[in-house]
C-alpha cells in the first residue's frame, strides 16, 4: 500500500524475488521482495520531462534488459545494473505506447503497441541482411533505424551500440490505423492484439 | 407521456440521458419544441418513468427520463457500429481526384461494404435470435433482423439507383438481382422441390417454376421443365417450344456488346414469336405452360395471378419491366413503380412505411427517402452513413436546415451525439465529429468534457484526443476532474501530477497547500520521490516551487550541509517564495541551525532573518493578543534568544577574521 506517489501504470516480475514497476511520473523502480522496508530499492528516471511511463517488460533470458514505453510513444532499453539512465531511446510511436512485449522465445524481437493505432514489430536480431529491402505488402511498411544509444555495453543486440553495424528492422503490422491498440500478446508464431474498436485480431504467422 | 403540444416543457441533461418535465406554461402558438428527442415520437425510444411528487398544477408532476439511443447497447449491433465507423473514415480518406468512372467503381465498392455489414450483423441477429430460450428476447431479435434486412434492401435500391446510377439496360439486371437477394419467402420452397426424389411429380412443382420464370431465371426454369418433358413426354413438342423460347429471350447484357437500339429490335422479334406461339393454340392442353408463356409476354393478369409467389409489389414491378420494357430507363421507372403498386396492392390494403420509402427511391427523391427513414427507424445510423455517401457521390444539394448547417452535417451530428452516451463507442463519435466541418468541433469540445471518467486509461484516451485538436479548456477541465478525484482519494502525489500535465497552476496551489498542511500535521513528507524529481514542472506555480525547495531544505539538511541549507532558507524568506503562512514554521526550522556549535548564518543573514522575524511579529500583535498560544510566545522568544546570540557569536567571529 501507499508503494508510490503517482499512479502505476505497470508490474512485472523482475526475478522470483523482485518486481519492476513504472509509474505516471516517468519512474522505474526496483522492488525487493525479500526486504521489509516500503521503499524501492532502486530508482531510475530519465533526465528532464517526467514523461509517464506506461509499461515494462523484462528480457527473457538476460534478466538486466528491460524496456519500457512512454506516454509520448518512445521504446527505452535499459540495463539495470549499471547506471540509472537508460541505455537507448528510441523514438517509435506518434502517441502513448500502452504495451510493450519481449516475444518469449526469440527476444531478439520486440512488439509495441500504441494509441496511434500501430502495432511495431522491432527485430534486432543480427542476420538481418545488409541490403534493407523495402516490403510493401498493402499498408506494411519497414524502416531502419539505427539507435543512438548512451551507455556502453555489448552482451545482447539491444544493448549494442554501434550504429554503423546494427540496424533494427522494423514492420508495422497494421494496414488501416484507424483506433487505438491497446493490448498486445505474443507467444510462439502467434500475435493477438485488441483495438479500440472492439475487435480482437490474431495474427498465426507472425514469422512467415 | 409528455404532451409537447399542451403544455411547454422544460429539461435538463445528464449524462445519456435527458430529464424533461412538464411545466405550468400552455404552449404558445405552434413553436419548435425545444426537446428535440419528444418531437419524433416514432424514432425515439421514450422511456417514461414517474418520479418526483406530485404537487402544484395537476398534469404537471411527473418527470421523464428520455434515454437517447437504446439501439447503441444492443450487443449484437456493436460490430456494426464499429466496421461502418471503419468503412466511414476510409471514404472520408479516400482519393477525391479519382474522377468519372473509378471514382464511381470506389463509392460502389464503398456501398457494397456497408451492406456487407449490415448482412454480417444480419447472420449474428438470426443466430442470437435461434438460440434465445427467452420467447421476448427472440422476439427482439427477431424484429432487428427484419429491420436489418429492410434497411439492406433499401440501401441496396439507392446503390443501384443512385451510386452506381446505373443506365438503361444494365439497370434491369442489377433490379432483378435485387429482387432475387431480397424476395426469399419462396427459397424453402423451392430446397424442397428441388431436393425431392422426383420434382416433377411435387405439388409444388409449377409453383417452383413460375417462381423461376417470375424472377428471370430462365436456365434454372428450363432444367426443372426437362425433367417434367422426360416424365412426360406428351408433352413434349409444347416443351421444345417454350424451351427454344425461353433460351432465345434477349437480355441486356452488361458488357457494351449490343446497343438499346439493338436490344430492342431482338426483343420486339422474340415477343411477336412469343404471341403467334399463343395465339396458335400450341399451349392449349397444358393450362401451366400457357401461363408461362403469357407471363414471356408481359401480360400483366397473368402475372398477377402469381401474387402469392411474388410476394410484394416491386417484385411485380421488375417482373414486368423485364417481359414488358426490358430497356427501361431510370426515369421511366416511376411511373411504373406507382403503378405496378396500384395494381399489386389493388386498393386492399394501404402501403407500408417501407412500401412509400422504396417508391420515393423509384421516384429519384432522395431526400424524401431520408426524410421518411428518419421518422421509421429509431437509429440514426442509416440515414447518417447514407447520406454522407450520398454526399460523395455530390447527388445532394445543400439543403439548408434551420440551424444552418447542411443535411449530411447534421444526421452525422445527430448519429455521433447518440454513440457518446456509450461507454465505449464514444471513440467512434471523436472521428465523427471530425469529419463536421461547420459544427463537429463545438459538439466534441461539449461532449467529450462530459464523458464519465472511470479509468485513467480512459482519461488518457480522452487528453489524447483533446490535445491532438488543441482544446486547451477541455484539457484542463479533464485534468482537473482527474486531480480532484485523485485529492478525494488522499493520492496527493497522483492529483499534482495531474495538474501537472493541465499546467493548471491554480490547482497546483491548492495541492500544494495540502502538502504543506499534511508535513504541518505530521511533521514528514508524503510522496517524497513525486517531490523530489519535480525538476522543471516545479515552476508552475510558487506554491509548488516552494515546496520542492522546502523539500530540498530538508535534504541538505539530512546531508549536513548547514551553510547551503541556511542560504536556502533564507531565500525561501527573502524572495517571498514562502507564504506568510509558513514563515514560522522556517524560523522554526532555522532555530537548530542557529544552535548548532559552528556558526552556519553570516551577520547579514541573522539580520535578514531578525527582520523577518519582527516583520511576522509586528503582524500578529494586532490580532488578539489574548488568544496568544503559550508555545507561540515562548517560540517566538526562543528564536529572538537564538537569534541575537548568533548575532553576538558572528559578529565577533567576523571581526575577528577581518582582523588577523
Amino acid at each position: 500500500d501507499n508503494a508510490d506517489s503517482s499512479t502505476l501504470h505497470a508490474v512485472t516480475f523482475l526475478r522470483t524475488t523482485e518486481i519492476l514497476t513504472v509509474n505516471s511520473i516517468g519512474q522505474l523502480k526496483i522492488w525487493d521482495l525479500r526486504q521489509q522496508r516500503n521503499e524501492p530499492s532502486q530508482i531510475f528516471s530519465l533526465a528532464g520531462d517526467r514523461v509517464p511511463l506506461h509499461c515494462v517488460d523484462r528480457h527473457p533470458n538476460q534478466q538486466h534488459i528491460v524496456a519500457t514505453g512512454g506516454q509520448d510513444g518512445m521504446l527505452s532499453i535499459w540495463d539495470i545494473r549499471q547506471g540509472s539512465m537508460p541505455v537507448s531511446l528510441l523514438n517509435a510511436h506518434e502517441a502513448e505506447m500502452w504495451e510493450v512485449h519481449f516475444h518469449p522465445s526469440n527476444p531478439d524481437h520486440l512488439f509495441t503497441c500504441s494509441e496511434d493505432g500501430s502495432l511495431w514489430h522491432w527485430d534486432a536480431s543480427t542476420n538481418v541482411s545488409e541490403k534493407p529491402s523495402f516490403l510493401h505488402q498493402g499498408g506494411r511498411s519497414t524502416a531502419y533505424l539505427s539507435h543512438s544509444t548512451i551507455n556502453q555495453s555489448v552482451v545482447s543486440a539491444w544493448l549494442s551500440n554501434d550504429p554503423t553495424k546494427d540496424r533494427m528492422e522494423i514492420t508495422n503490422l497494421i494496414p488501416n490505423q484507424t483506433l487505438s491498440v491497446n493490448s498486445l500478446d505474443v507467444l510462439g508464431p502467434c500475435l493477438v492484439y485488441g483495438t479500440d474498436a472492439e475487435a480482437i485480431y490474431v495474427n498465426r504467422q507472425l514469422f512467415a | 407521456g409528455a404532451d409537447p403540444s399542451a403544455r411547454q416543457l422544460c429539461f435538463a441533461w445528464g449524462p445519456a440521458e435527458v430529464l424533461v418535465c412538464e411545466t405550468r406554461f400552455g404552449r404558445a402558438g405552434g413553436s419548435r419544441s425545444r426537446s428535440r428527442p419528444l418531437s419524433r415520437p416514432g424514432s425515439r425510444a421514450l422511456t417514461g418513468s414517474v418520479a418526483g411528487t406530485g404537487e402544484g398544477d395537476a398534469g404537471s408532476s411527473r418527470v421523464f427520463v428520455v434515454r437517447r439511443d437504446q439501439d447503441i447497447y444492443i450487443q449484437t449491433l456493436r460490430k456494426l457500429f464499429n466496421e461502418s465507423h471503419g468503412i466511414f473514415m476510409g471514404l472520408q480518406r479516400s482519393e477525391e481526384e479519382l474522377a468519372g468512372r473509378s471514382r464511381k467503381a470506389q463509392l460502389v465498392q464503398v456501398s457494397k461494404n456497408y451492406r456487407s455489414v449490415i448482412r454480417a450483423c444480419m447472420e449474428d441477429m438470426h443466430q442470437a435470435a435461434v438460440s434465445a430460450r427467452d420467447p421476448a428476447l427472440h422476439g427482439q431479435y427477431s424484429t432487428q433482423v427484419s429491420i436489418l434486412s429492410a434497411m439492406e434492401l433499401i440501401w441496396n435500391l439507392c446503390e443501384i439507383l443512385f451510386v452506381e446510377a446505373a443506365a438503361a439496360g444494365p439497370l434491369l439486371l442489377r433490379l432483378l438481382d435485387w429482387v432475387r437477394l431480397h424476395v426469399c419467402d419462396v427459397d424453402s420452397m423451392v430446397r424442397e422441390v428441388l431436393s425431392s426424389e422426383n420434382p416433377s411429380k411435387h405439388k409444388l412443382f409449377w409453383n417452383v417454376v413460375d417462381v423461376f420464370v417470375l424472377q428471370g431465371r430462365m436456365d434454372e426454369a428450363r432444367h426443372l421443365l426437362s425433367k417434367e418433358a422426360t416424365a412426360n413426354p406428351t408433352s413434349m413438342n409444347m416443351y421444345k417450344i417454350l424451351d427454344d423460347l425461353m433460351k432465345k429471350m434477349p437480355v441486356p447484357s452488361l458488357g457494351n456488346t449490343q446497343t438499346l437500339t439493338e436490344l430492342e429490335l431482338k426483343w420486339q422479334h422474340w415477343h411477336e414469336e412469343c404471341q403467334r406461339y399463343l395465339q396458335d393454340g400450341t399451349f392449349a392442353s397444358s393450362p401451366h405452360m400457357e401461363s408461362i408463356c403469357k407471363i414471356l409476354l408481359g401480360d400483366e393478369e397473368a402475372i398477377l395471378e402469381k401474387k402469392e409467389l411474388l410476394t410484394t409489389w416491386y417484385h411485380f414491378l421488375v417482373t414486368r419491366l423485364l417481359y414488358s420494357h426490358p430497356t427501361v430507363k431510370p426515369m421511366e421507372l416511376r411511373f411504373y413503380a406507382q403503378s405496378s403498386m396500384d395494381l399489386f396492392l389493388g386498393g386492399e390494403t394501404s402501403p407500408e412505411p417501407l412500401d412509400m420509402i422504396l417508391m420515393a427511391a423509384f421516384e429519384f427523391e432522395m431526400h424524401q427517402v431520408i426524410k421518411e427513414c428518419s421518422i421509421v427507424l429509431s437509429n440514426w445510423w442509416f440515414v447518417a452513413h447514407l447520406t454522407d455517401l450520398l454526399d460523395h457521390c455530390k447527388l445532394l444539394q445543400s439543403h439548408n436546415l434551420y440551424f444552418g448547417s447542411n443535411m449530411r452535417e447534421f444526421l452525422l451530428l445527430e448519429y455521433a451525439s447518440g454513440l457518446f452516451s456509450h461507454h465505449s463507442l464514444w471513440q467512434l463519435g471523436v472521428d465523427y465529429f471530425d469529419h463536421c466541418p461547420e459544427f463537429g468541433r463545438v459538439y466534441l469540445e461539449l461532449h467529450i468534457e462530459r464523458i464519465p471518467l472511470n479509468t485513467e486509461q480512459k482519461a488518457l484516451k480522452v487528453l489524447r484526443i483533446c490535445e491532438q485538436r488543441q482544446m486547451h479548456e477541455q484539457v484542463r477541465s479533464v485534468c482537473k476532474i482527474m486531480a480532484m478525484k485523485a485529492l478525494r482519494n488522499n493520492r496527493l502525489g497522483s492529483a499534482l501530477s495531474w495538474s501537472i500535465r493541465a499546467k493548471d497552476a491554480a490547482f497546483a496551489t491548492l495541492i500544494s497547500d495540502r502538502f504543506l498542511k499534511d508535513y504541518c500535521e505530521r511533521g514528514c513528507f508524503s510522496d517524497l520521490d513525486l517531490i523530489d524529481n519535480l525538476g522543471p514542472s516545479m515552476l508552475l506555480s510558487d506554491r509548488l516551487t516552494f515546496l520542492g525547495k522546502y523539500r530540498e531544505f530538508h535534504r541538505l539538511y539530512g546531508e549536513k550541509r548547514f551553510p547551503e541549507a541556511a542560504r536556502l532558507l533564507l531565500t525561501l524568506m527573502t524572495a517571498h517564495i514562502a507564504p506568510c503562512s509558513f514563515w514560522m514554521t522556517l524560523l522554526t526550522d532555522a532555530l537548530p541551525l542557529l544552535e548548532q556549535k559552528e556558526i552556519i548564518f553570516s551577520a547579514e543573514q541573522t539580520y535578514e532573518l531578525m527582520r523577518c522575524l519582527e516583520d511576522l511579529t509586528a503582524g500578529n500583535r494586532d490580532k488578539q493578543k489574548l488568544q496568544e498560544d503559550d508555545v507561540e510566545t515562548t517560540k517566538v522568544e526562543m528564536l529572538r534568544l537564538a537569534l541575537a546570540r548568533n548575532l553576538a557569536r558572528v559578529i565577533v567571529k567576523e571581526g575577528t577574521v577581518e582582523g588577523s
